[in-house]
């Protein structure tokens, strides 16, 4: 198994406030692992970091992907999508006036080849694209079974598959490193263990290295194979779900 | 489904080719006279200016209240080159320098300040379009606060239907594309269309440049027609009006915007004497509109030509009902 | 050396004037995060109510100003309630368009009323006919009771905003609406009285200028309002110092342009320094930078 993703002594913060401080995460593809930890830990700071929102204060991220070494630390947040990374939002940031349909298309630009003067004549080159561009995000939809809901408004959907329609967004742009901030946050046990088996498959299918933020205890110990622990910014435990759970520190 | 398509095409084609000869028509029995001629022009280089500020603000998400600074500059630019070069091709000429000119400045205008904040963003668009004009009163090649006369007139509704239709239909084109949804994911969600991979930056610039530059055609067509330019007529009051065409017929709505620009001339040729009330009038339109229907007319819908097809399958039920009917007396017989 | 003084004296009459349409400005900024595109009209109704109570009335000097200021106090309050409270929670593009109606709609409501055509004040007499002499150096009465004004106003406006309970609770809304509101704050009363506070400055503002440059017309608020703004984006937005700091430079700024021989460009000296502003530090010379969470 070879590193994915290696972070080292990430530290972000705000004036005199320490939010991240010194965390060193390392990744290796295919892995499922956790990020836990209380409200205001640091977590999502952790995954603004990861995805370009942030600059970090010190610290590197370094993502391997084909044989190649990509520092991400400081890249601007599409630069950071486009070498692979991609991510959910804690509090759901669909493009909530346009379709669902729409929404999936639009996290398919990185791969758009056609340009402007395309664009302005609907020359060939755009109408193979599109098409082709369509179809794929149908597909996608059929796995979260959204794709009879296709030309549904994103914010007439029930918050349950709104969170499916974010995942779906985000597996659209054909990231080899899935972020998931909170996914079953606001959702029952049925649909957090269909999420959970949801999570399970498309780590299978696409041949994802996902981390997962969550407060939902049972969803992390039941599919995380590691699981990182933050508190007050720092990591404080790094180990198995087994590990974690007989930690003192954690408890 | 390509039948469907196609169907679609030829219905608009007739659409519009029925609409150009209807009033080509009109124009030459001097029903549509002189005056309401004036219209016309207005209408149209509204519409024009409508929509590529749509495309900016309702569409992009960035409020600008610049436009007129950039009609300006396709207005003197093209009379400039055609008081030079009075031919056909100095029109041409004229015109895409004008629109290349404006959507050059919109380039440099646009670069450092779309990052900014809604707000702060228009501000720095009314300042921008305030330094222009001013720039243009005190140019000599401009003729300073006097302006420029007699500019060759080329334009005439076939010029005018032709850039109208062009302009309306390469913007509509522009945002049925990948890159249009990346415009509109950014007034969506800035954040969430950044995390997607798409350079919000880039795209930003792209719609203002696009706007620019037809914002510049209509100038240069304006400067065309009424053959007469002051540094004036460009004001802050201009992008206003040619706002609120666009919040009338609903931010991110097309079509809104071609209703709004006709329905406004005419009620403003009907108000021309009054011209202070119908300032007010306008006034008090923005603030009602914007307080009980903030969405316009058409919201960000648009109208499809499936009106059409409506009439079109009445009459193809129609004929199958008929047939029917002689089958069957046939059958009787 | 003496002309260089002059201007200075000259920039920080006009300065005065800025820096009491850009309080209003920052003020209401600071509070509803709206640019109050009307503020300069309502500088604009100061100076014809001033203008009406010397003329018609024959109403004297200060009570000129008291009088107008009232009346734009009260403008300022109906404005806020038609016209920007029902959007309370509206996009900011809404509001902004809604303020630009408001704005066109006084303009060219009170040219339908009173004609497009400037008006003059009348001739101050007496004791505002005075001027001081210093070799070179002219500092006419009305300059001086501009600035004794304006100190007084601002003298005035930060001990309201820093001493009285009010003035907590202005301060408590601009940093956290919701917050102040579970905290008992009404917020409503404290929106207006932000929009009343800055009016009056600006009904103010307006005879003082109406006396000074002696010219008023309909559209005589535009221009200054902008650079007032201008002003008030320079010393950073919502902050009254940055208000009143920023007032002065952009008054003395534009009386040098102009000395200085660019009465041409002097306006568009104004604007370069808003986009210069806007690009190199947008919250200003006394801002801070706040970030949006995600």
């Amino acid at each position: 198994m070879s590193v994915i993703l290696n972070v080292e002594k990430l530290t972000k913060s705000f004036g005199g406030l320490t939010a991240v401080s010194n965390v060193n995460i390392q990744l290796e593809q295919g892995e499922l692992v956790g990020l836990i930890g209380p409200n205001g830990a640091g977590k999502t700071t952790v995954f603004n970091l990861l995805t370009g929102v942030y600059v970090p204060t010190a610290g590197t991220i370094t993502l391997y992907r084909d044989d190649k070494k990509v520092a991400l630390q400081g890249l601007k947040p599409y630069k950071v999508c486009k070498t692979g990374v991609a991510r959910t939002f804690q509090n759901i940031r669909l493009f909530k006036d346009l379709t669902v349909l729409d929404n999936v298309r639009i996290a398919m630009h990185k791969n758009v080849k056609y340009g402007l003067v395309s664009s302005f004549l609907h020359l060939p080159s755009y109408r193979r694209e599109e098409k082709k561009l369509t179809e794929e995000s149908i597909e996608l939809l059929k796995i979260f079974k959204l794709d009879d809901k296709k030309d549904e408004y994103a914010k007439n959907l029930p918050y349950g598959e709104q969170r499916h329609l974010e995942i779906a967004r985000a597996l659209a742009t054909n990231p080899v490193l899935l972020l998931l901030d909170e996914p079953a946050a606001g959702m029952n046990p049925a649909e957090t263990a269909k999420l959970t088996e949801l999570i399970r498959w498309i780590r299978e299918k696409y041949n994802l290295t996902i981390i997962l933020i969550e407060h939902d205890m049972s969803l992390v110990m039941k599919i995380c194979e590691r699981i990182y622990v933050l508190d007050y910014g720092m990591v404080i435990a790094n180990g198995t779900p087994d590990e974690i759970k007989s930690n003192k520190r954690v408890i | 489904m390509k039948n469907i398509l196609k169907m679609q095409s030829v219905r608009k084609l007739i659409f519009l080719a029925l609409t150009f000869a209807i009033i080509q028509l009109l124009i030459i029995t001097n029903i549509i006279d002189a005056y309401f001629q004036n219209t016309l022009a207005n209408i149209c280089i509204n519409i024009i200016l409508a929509v590529s500020l749509n495309l900016i603000t309702g569409f992009t998400g960035q409020f600008s209240l610049g436009h007129a600074g950039f009609m300006s500059i396709g207005a003197y630019t093209c009379a400039i080159i055609t008081l030079r070069m009075p031919t056909i091709l100095g029109f041409f000429l004229g015109v895409l320098a004008g629109a290349v000119l404006a959507a050059l400045v919109g380039f440099i205008v646009g670069l450092p300040t779309l990052r900014l904040r809604g707000d702060y963003l228009a501000i720095a668009t009314l300042g921008m379009a305030e330094i222009i004009r001013i720039i243009f009163i005190n140019l000599k090649i401009t003729n300073g606060a006097a302006g420029l006369q007699n500019i060759p007139r080329f334009v005439n509704w076939t010029w005018l239907f032709i850039f109208t239709v062009g302009t309306v239909l390469l913007i509509n084109n522009f945002l049925k594309s990948s890159h249009g949804r990346a415009c509109i994911a950014i007034r969506e969600d800035e954040i969430a269309a950044d995390a997607m991979g798409i350079n919000t930056t880039k795209y930003k610039v792209t719609a203002f440049v696009i706007g620019a530059f037809c914002a510049g055609i209509a100038g240069a067509l304006y400067a065309s027609y009424f053959y007469f330019l002051k540094p004036n007529i460009f004001d802050f009051l201009k992008s206003v009006n040619v706002l609120v065409i666009v919040v009338l017929g609903g931010l991110g709505s097309i079509s809104g915007s071609i209703f709004a620009a006709i329905l406004l001339e005419i009620i403003s040729t009907f108000l021309q004497s009054f011209s202070e009330l119908r300032m007010v009038i306008y006034a008090l339109l923005l603030v009602i509109i914007m307080i009980f229907r903030p969405q316009g007319l058409m919201g960000s819908k648009e109208v499809s030509f499936s009106v059409f097809s409506k009439l079109g399958g009445n009459f193809k039920s129609g004929k199958s009902k008929l047939e029917q009917r002689f089958k069957s007396k046939k059958g009787r017989v | 050396m003496e002309q260089l003084i002059q201007q200075v004296i000259n920039g920080i009459s006009l300065g005065s004037i800025y820096a009491l349409i850009a309080l209003g400005y920052t003020m209401v900024y600071g509070i509803i995060k709206l640019i109050n595109f009307a503020h300069c009209d309502v500088y604009m109704i100061g100076a014809y109510v001033g203008y009406f109570c010397m003329t018609t009335f024959h109403i004297g000097f200060i009570p000129s100003v008291l009088i107008a200021m009232v009346v734009c106090t009260l403008l300022g309050i109906a404005i806020e309630k038609i016209a920007y409270k029902p959007l309370r929670n509206a996009t900011r593009i809404a509001v902004l368009i809604t303020a630009i109606g408001v704005s066109l709609f006084l303009e060219y409501g009170t040219m339908f009323f009173v004609k497009a055509t400037s008006r003059s004040y009348p001739e101050m007499t007496g004791i505002m006919t005075k001027s001081f002499n210093f070799g070179n150096i002219v500092i006419s009465m009305k300059q001086i009771i501009i600035l004794v004004i304006t100190v007084v106003l601002m003298i005035l406006l930060q001990v309201i905003v820093k001493k009285t309970k009010i003035g907590k609770a202005m301060r408590a809304v601009s940093m956290d609406r919701d917050a102040a509101e579970l905290m008992g704050i009404n917020v409503d009363t404290t929106i207006s009285f932000t929009f009343a506070l800055g009016s009056a400055l600006a009904g103010a503002a307006g005879v003082l200028v109406g006396v000074y440059y002696n010219s008023i017309n309909p559209l005589m608020g535009v221009l200054p309002g902008l650079k007032a703004f201008v002003a008030a984006v320079f010393g950073g937005i919502g902050l009254i110092p940055g208000a009143m700091i920023g007032g002065y430079f952009i008054g003395v700024v534009e009386v040098f342009v102009s000395g200085y021989g660019g009465s041409l460009y002097r306006d568009a000296v104004v604007f370069g320094i808003l986009i210069l502003i806007l690009i190199v530090k947008p919250t200003g010379l006394l801002g801070k930078n706040t970030r949006e969470k995600v």
